[in-house]
């Protein structure tokens, strides 16, 4: 296995990003350890991108570990399983982590506390599947990208297929702060990463992974390097530790130095990006069979007693995993469902663990720094923090003056909303804020404008119908008149045929 | 469980939930720490006058800055707090002749916040860096005060605090003390036919340890350079626009000495002299007026220097980092638009990046 090496002159060159306390210890220096069963699980229909599953099941049925309870709802979709054996209670509205608060609908499922498996079909050699098979089984299992991104893995593999992808890259930069979800599942479980990986290579038809890992997470790196030794197309590559590195283009950009264009994907450059997380979970899924029914979250902040990596069933609420690591020593500052940097900030402690949750965060209000805004002093760090390039302070004003489509010009599109700019910026102006509210908004209006189209082509076509009956209706009816008025001249005609020729009898 | 959770959580609010330490003021102090050896040394060269002169200077700008909050019915304490007033009546003071008289330090002070600052709506707002605004227009208001410079103490004694107090509210300096910069001898000289060959025969009168005459951020010019450092070092100014400010002096100063050395300076003179050092890293640098883009920031440094050059050169004053800086600072905002970063998967004029295999 070639070691490969980011060039010197391709760090120096990329200076965007921020460098936050990183805090992941002392959860990051703890084994991961199994979170039990909670008295409740509420899982929302809705833990991808994409249409929600469809459920099932009924209220009463008893269903067991694994066992189907949603599927897929159309061709952007993930199936759900449920985590434990138990009794569905209710398919109602619950919290969701959702950055507006707001619920969805939720299968509730009351465990039994007998954790009772479906018959599982496992393999034994899984890397001798089929392409095909591959895919199919890694949609049964309802894994999506267990990164945060949460889009359904098989699409992201059928995508490869399309797009000629030749390089899959492993995202295990864990660029949050906080978070060592990852760092922990690839010290304890390098090898079935590996393995996952070499099975979405095989299911894409790539030739080789390159498995990026920030520097900050050194025993990561070698047990993942140990663990890829057999595999000579499996690379493991140590990359600078800064936020935002797990980006997807920016991860790109960094080990390859190729840039995706902005209006394309990151397959158009022949690349494939997926979260170790997820192909840990690929593996599970083909090696044992097992749905996702459960994933490993990252329990911290400072108002938490006893920080800790837990794996926990999908569904869980918060408060139970606060619970598990020892109870909240001070009431905290904020509360967020994700990193510190791009996390759902929660109101509500029975918000579930999801798929895509790598986080439950209590962070104290010496950790949040919140700060009454002041005015932008143009210090010009948002633009050398911002990873695509954007002048945060320009678009913030636009947007401030309500010129989105200013906004607009100057690059809004392009942000990806990393929150670098915000967290670096003296004056604490929310910019993450006002660049979400403008998304909001112009997408809104883009909405509104399509709607006004459809109704102005419609108008357009009743009154061109309409113009179009008049004139078909003043047509026939001039044509009614012309016969009428032909058959009375021929009858007048024929009138005075027949009085001529009666005077010629005469 | 050590504490019951409160199912009161705060109220949602939008990511990042972690910030950077660092806010306005602890930038400017930062920078005022930066600036502090350097203004001791000052205070030491020329004594209780300077001193003076600087306590009014900062005052009045302070002052100016609390009317015009009062005024507009704004918080006024987190606005002086902020230490951006502060800080541009210290800059300014830096600039002026150290015995000048108490009110050129009051009308400067609040010409800086009132008109530099708060007219253009506050911090962050003002086009123009507001202590070269005031500078000027005491520069071309009031020249012939302006233009009296004393030397260091090192050269003749120092005045007693009675003697101090009547220069800078007497008004007058004792003409034993005053003497002239050593641009303002060149241009003096050079205007009345002299090469500047002849005017500096025994050698230029420069030295690392500034003790020669000029402003307070003229002459500690080892202990300006040492504070620019320390902000480089403290991220809290990237080198871009101080290096290319100094080169944007210097190379032009190079080439013009080389063809001519009777009528240009050499570049160290020009280097040594004036509010080079301290317009390269305490003037042009000020966040609010120059660019914010990496590339911007060597545009402008690099005209802030040469325009320099040019005023110093051809210039109807002996000095030109004020008037230089300000004319680049009308021109901030063009730079701004026109060195924008590239979009990452865009090109320079903004359209996505083409693959090269077609499809």
């Amino acid at each position: 296995m070639p070691t490969i090496v980011i060039p010197p002159l391709r760090r120096l060159l990329q200076r965007w990003g921020v460098h936050p306390d990183s805090h992941k210890y002392p959860a990051a220096g703890l084994d991961i350890e199994d979170a039990g069963l909670p008295d409740m699980l509420r899982l929302p229909l809705s833990q991808h991108v994409g249409a929600p599953a469809k459920v099932i099941v009924e209220v009463g049925e008893r269903v067991l570990r694994g066992q189907l309870i949603a599927s897929t709802g159309g061709k952007i979709s993930a199936p759900l399983h449920a985590p434990t054996s138990g009794t569905i209670v209710a398919i109602d509205e619950a919290v969701v982590p959702h950055p507006a608060a707001l619920t969805d609908v939720a299968i509730h499922l009351r465990p039994d506390g007998l954790d009772e498996w479906i018959p599982l079909k496992s393999e034994l050699y899984p890397i001798n599947l089929s392409e095909r098979e591959i895919s199919d089984r890694v949609e049964d299992a309802g894994i999506v990208g267990m990164g945060g991104a949460s889009f359904p893995s098989a699409v992201k593999l059928s995508l490869g297929h399309r797009s000629k992808v030749t390089t899959l890259m492993l995202n295990g930069s864990e660029c949050e702060p906080y978070l060592s979800c990852d760092d922990r599942l690839m010290q304890e479980n390098a090898h079935a990463i590996i393995e996952g990986a070499r099975l979405i290579l095989k299911a894409t038809g790539a030739t080789r992974v390159l498995a990026g890992i920030e520097d900050n997470k050194p025993e990561a790196i070698l047990a993942m390097k140990l663990a890829a030794k057999p595999f000579p197309e499996v690379h493991i590559v140590k990359i600078p530790s800064r936020y935002p590195m797990g980006a997807d283009r920016q991860l790109i950009k960094m080990l390859t130095g190729i840039e995706a264009p902005a209006d394309g994907r990151a397959a158009d450059v022949g690349v494939l990006v997926h979260n170790v997380g997820t192909a840990y979970a690929v593996y599970r899924a083909l090696r044992y069979g097992e749905p996702l029914t459960e994933r490993v979250v990252t329990v911290a902040g400072g108002a938490v007693s006893a920080p800790r990596n837990l794996r926990v069933r999908l569904g869980t609420p918060m408060a139970y995993l606060f619970e598990r690591c020892g109870g909240l020593r001070v009431p905290p500052a904020r509360v967020v469902s994700g990193g510190p940097m791009m996390g759902i900030g929660v109101q509500n402690l029975d918000t579930p663990v999801v798929k895509g949750t790598s986080g439950v965060l209590a962070l104290a209000a010496a950790e949040v720094g919140e700060r009454e805004a002041s005015a932008c002093i143009r210090c010009g760090s948002c633009v050398e923090a911002c990873p695509v390039g954007l002048l945060p302070l320009e678009m913030a004003a636009r947007i401030h003056a309500n010129a989105l489509g200013e906004a607009e010009e100057i690059g809004l599109d392009d942000c990806l909303t990393c929150g670098a700019c915000g967290f670096i910026c003296p004056s604490r102006i929310p910019l993450v804020q006002y660049f979400q509210h403008a998304k909001g908004e112009l997408a809104s209006r883009s909405r509104e404008q399509k709607r006004l189209d459809t109704i102005k082509e419609l108008t357009e076509a009743k009154a061109a119908r309409i113009e179009r009956e008049a004139r078909e209706k003043a047509e026939i009816h001039a044509r009614r008149k012309a016969e009428r008025e032909r058959a009375q001249a021929a009858e007048a005609a024929a009138k005075a045929a027949r009085a001529a020729e009666k005077e010629t009898e005469a | 469980m050590n504490s019951p959770i409160s199912t009161a959580l705060p109220s949602v609010a939008a990511s990042p939930h972690a910030k950077e330490f660092s806010s306005v003021s602890t930038v400017m102090l930062k920078v005022m720490l930066a600036l502090a050896p350097a203004t001791l040394c000052g205070f030491w060269y020329f004594g209780w006058p300077a001193i003076s002169l600087w306590l009014l200077t900062v005052a009045s700008a302070l002052a100016g800055e609390a009317a015009c909050l009062v005024l507009m019915k704004k918080l006024v304490r987190p606005a002086l707090l902020d230490g951006s007033a502060l800080l541009t009546g210290w800059l300014l003071a830096m600039s002026l002749p150290p015995w000048a008289p108490w009110w050129i330090g009051v009308v400067g002070g609040l010409f800086a916040t009132v008109v530099g600052k708060q007219a253009f709506g506050g911090l962050g707002c003002n086009l123009f860096n507001p202590a070269m605004v005031a500078r000027v227009a005491l520069l071309v208001s009031f020249p012939v005060v302006m233009t009296a410079w004393v030397g260091p103490s090192g050269q003749s004694a120092s005045p007693g605090l009675v003697e101090s107090l009547s220069i800078t509210f007497g008004g007058s300096i004792p003409d034993a003390y005053t003497s002239a910069t050593l641009l303002g001898q060149a241009k003096t000289e050079l205007s009345r036919g002299v090469t500047l060959l002849q005017t500096f025969a025994q050698g230029l009168p420069v030295s690392f340890s500034g003790q020669r005459p000029g402003s307070m951020g003229e002459t500690g010019i080892v202990l300006l350079a040492a504070g620019g450092l320390a902000l480089l070092a403290m991220r809290i100014i990237s080198w871009h626009i101080p290096l290319a400010m100094l080169l944007g002096i210097a190379i032009p100063a190079l080439i013009g000495h080389a063809v001519n050395p009777a009528r240009y300076l050499d570049a160290g003179a020009h280097l040594l002299s004036g509010a080079a050092v301290l317009g390269a890293f305490f003037i042009a640098t000020d966040y609010v007026t120059s660019p914010s883009s990496r590339a911007g920031q060597l545009v402008f440094g690099a005209g802030c220097g040469f325009l320099t050059w040019v005023i110093r050169s051809y210039g109807g004053y002996p000095e030109g980092v004020a008037f230089a800086v300000l004319l680049m600072n009308a021109l901030a905002p063009a730079i701004d638009r026109l060195c924008q970063p590239r979009i990452y998967g865009r090109d320079w004029r903004g359209n996505p990046i083409k693959l090269n295999k077609e499809k």
